[in-house]
Formats: structure tokens, C-alpha cells, sequence
């Protein structure tokens, strides 16, 4: 699946997670994560998006998201809503 | 066990935060939304974070149901056929009629083989919410075995009314004694309209034991504040309990002795009065009243 256009999913909400996709013109997986829990959390939220990613079949893409404390359901939830949204599947 | 639904939370289905904790708040059951608590450009968030609530999220003794989007909406079947793949308990369907009703049921019963699911396990709950739904709210029952009960959406149907809605209610008593008339005549629950002002408790109160004294088996709540008020006016007080044991004591002396009626403390006991007793003694055991 390629991500072809920028899309968004989640809320800054508290238990949400905000992510932004976008196309990655230098090829791979890029995540810019900030979290209010980084230091626990933050490389099993990156875990979480990677799986998410892989399961998607996403192999370029940008990825920034702004964590207030999601569990890995709603990391799971909110890109692959995101990825859906930036195939061109919208809103549906 | 026998399962209570006295209470039945609404949850926005795209808020993390509600969905998980809407399990220990104390509701009998949550009502996962999908429809009015979330915007039209949410729609697809709200469907996938609800999906995999369910599928991470362990729910205990609390039935799990899904509101999903009315019928005739190109949302619909795309919510049926996700939600119904992670095994809610339940779907409540909005304005529903017997086709949807029939409709969803073939789906689910589709998804159910391909899924290896129990065969009519994923309930429906139809909502009341029109002048049409009231008037066939029996045939609307009887359009799927899956049916375990009725919501009554009095925001909605004075809506269709074009009548205004009050805290007193006058305006749905029709519709409140028709819906639990309906639903105690073929055996499933009748759940009443929310108290939509949260801050008033006694008007809460009021409200629920109007619903409660027209035969209505449970009400919806709308923020988790309301559920002790609801459980409170649901559940027999201690004066009840003490007469149903009477009654029951009384019929076993009475059985004992061979006589078939009996009466006590003057009045006649027959078999409606000992099986409200029955019914009375049943539900504060459920409770721990007893």
C-alpha cells in the first residue's frame, strides 16, 4: 500500500494519539513521536505504529504523532484509520 | 446467571478515554456509539477504535453493545460487518423497521458462519424513535429472534412528532405504555428514553420510577453519574423484600397444610401477587439484598 496523500486520524485529547502521514519522498518508515510518557512508553508506541505499519503493508511513509498517553489500541486504532485515510479511502 | 439490564450506558464511540473505562462504571450494559456522539468525518475513526476496544479490551461481566448507523446510510453495513467480526453482545439499531431488522439479520447470520460465531449469538436492540415505530413496535419485535429488547428514543420521536419534549413526559406516556406492553407480551426488555438533564437528580429519579411504574424494565443513561439513581429506584427496597418473603412463607405454610388459596394480613393471595413476590425475592438475591 502506498500512502499517497498527507492524511490525519485521533484527537490531542487525553488517552488519544495524534498522527499525521505523509509521503516519505526518501523511501522507509520515518516516526517523529513526542509523548507525555516518553521515557516508559515511547519505544513501545513506536513498536505499536511499526506493527501497525507492516500489518498495512506500508513500506514509505512519514509518520508524526503526538501521544497523551494512548494505549496500544488506540496507536493500533488511530494509523490505520490514518493509512485508510491517505489511500484515498475516505471518511466512509 | 441471569443477566440484569436495568441499566445501559451510552459511550462515544471515538473517545479511547470513555471506551476504556465504560466496563467500571457500573452499568449493566455500554452502548458503544457509533452514531450521534460522532461526526460525520469521524465515522471511519470512530468504527476502527471501537473494533479494536473490543477485540483488546476486557469488558468482565458487562454486556457490550455497539450503536451502529441507521440502515438506509452509507455507513451502515460497513459498521455491521466490521463490528460484528469482534463479537459484541449486541447491535442497537436506529429507526429501525421489520425489513432492516430482517436484513441485518440475514447479514449477521452470514458473518456468524464465515466468523464460526454461535448461530443468532450477536443480539439486536431496535430503537423506538419514530411514530411508526411505536405504532409496530410488536411486529418489529417479531421480526428476529435475535431481538432481546427496545430502547424508546424520546428525543427523537417528539422530534418526529414535531411535539416539544419535557422533563415531566407527558408527551411519550402513549408511547412508553405501548413500548412496554409490547415488549413484556413477547418477553423482551423495554428500556426507556434518557434523562437528558444531567445535573438533576430528582428529576432523574421521578422520571425513572415513572418508567418503572409503567412496566418499563430498565433506562438508558447518558453520563455515569445517572446509573446508582436508576439502580436505586430498580431495585426492591427493604419493606418489599420483607413482604414477598412473607408471601412465600405463607404459601409454603399454606401448601404444606393442603389449602390452594391463602391470605395475608387480610388480602387474598393469588398467583400474580406470589409471583411478583417470587420475582421481588429473585432479583435482591441477584443484588445481594438478601
Amino acid at each position: 500500500m502506498e500512502v499517497k496523500k498527507p492524511s490525519k486520524a485521533g484527537t490531542m485529547e487525553s488517552n488519544d494519539i495524534y498522527v499525521m502521514l505523509m509521503p516519505n519522498p526518501k523511501g522507509g518508515i520515518e516516526i517523529n513521536l513526542q509523548s507525555i510518557v516518553m521515557k516508559q512508553f515511547g519505544e513501545e508506541i513506536e513498536r505499536v505504529i511499526l506493527e501497525t505499519l507492516k500489518e498495512l503493508k506500508v513500506e514509505n511513509v512519514i509518520v508524526n504523532a503526538q501521544d497523551k498517553g494512548a494505549l496500544n489500541y488506540t496507536v493500533k486504532a488511530r494509523i490505520e484509520t490514518a493509512t485508510k485515510r491517505a489511500m484515498g479511502q475516505e471518511s466512509k | 446467571m441471569k443477566r440484569l439490564r436495568r441499566t445501559m450506558l451510552f459511550m462515544p464511540g471515538n473517545n479511547p478515554g470513555m471506551l476504556q473505562n465504560a466496563g467500571i462504571l457500573g452499568a449493566d450494559s455500554i452502548i458503544l456509539d457509533l452514531e450521534d456522539a460522532v461526526s460525520l468525518t469521524e465515522k471511519d475513526s470512530a468504527r476502527i477504535l471501537t473494533r479494536e476496544a473490543i477485540k483488546n479490551i476486557d469488558y468482565i461481566n458487562v454486556e457490550v453493545v455497539v450503536r451502529v448507523n441507521p440502515f438506509d446510510t452509507e455507513f451502515a453495513k460497513e459498521d455491521i460487518d466490521v463490528i460484528a467480526r469482534v463479537k459484541p453482545d449486541a447491535l442497537m439499531i436506529p429507526k429501525a423497521t421489520e425489513e432492516e431488522l430482517e436484513a441485518i439479520d440475514k447479514i449477521l447470520t452470514t458473518i456468524e458462519v464465515e466468523e464460526s460465531f454461535e448461530k443468532g449469538s450477536i443480539k439486536l436492540l431496535p430503537i423506538i424513535e419514530t411514530a411508526y415505530g411505536v405504532e409496530n413496535v410488536y411486529n418489529i419485535i417479531k421480526s428476529s429472534d435475535r431481538i432481546v429488547g427496545v430502547l424508546l428514543g424520546g428525543e427523537d420521536l417528539t422530534s418526529d412528532l414535531g411535539i416539544k419534549r419535557t422533563k415531566e413526559g407527558e408527551e411519550i406516556f402513549y408511547a412508553r405504555n405501548r413500548v412496554a406492553i409490547a415488549c413484556k407480551a413477547m418477553k423482551v426488555d423495554s428500556i426507556d428514553t434518557p434523562f437528558t438533564d444531567t445535573n438533576d437528580f430528582e428529576g432523574l429519579e421521578k422520571d425513572t420510577r415513572k418508567a418503572k411504574s409503567l412496566g418499563l424494565t430498565g433506562k438508558a443513561a447518558i453520563n455515569p453519574r445517572q446509573i446508582d439513581t436508576i439502580h436505586y429506584v430498580y431495585a426492591p427496597n427493604a419493606e418489599e423484600i420483607k413482604y414477598a418473603k412473607r408471601v412465600l412463607e405463607a404459601m409454603e405454610e399454606a401448601e404444606s397444610e393442603g389449602k390452594g388459596v391463602f391470605s395475608l394480613d387480610g388480602k387474598m393471595i393469588d398467583a400474580p401477587v406470589i409471583n411478583r413476590a417470587k420475582n421481588t425475592v429473585e432479583l435482591a438475591m441477584l443484588l445481594g439484598l438478601m
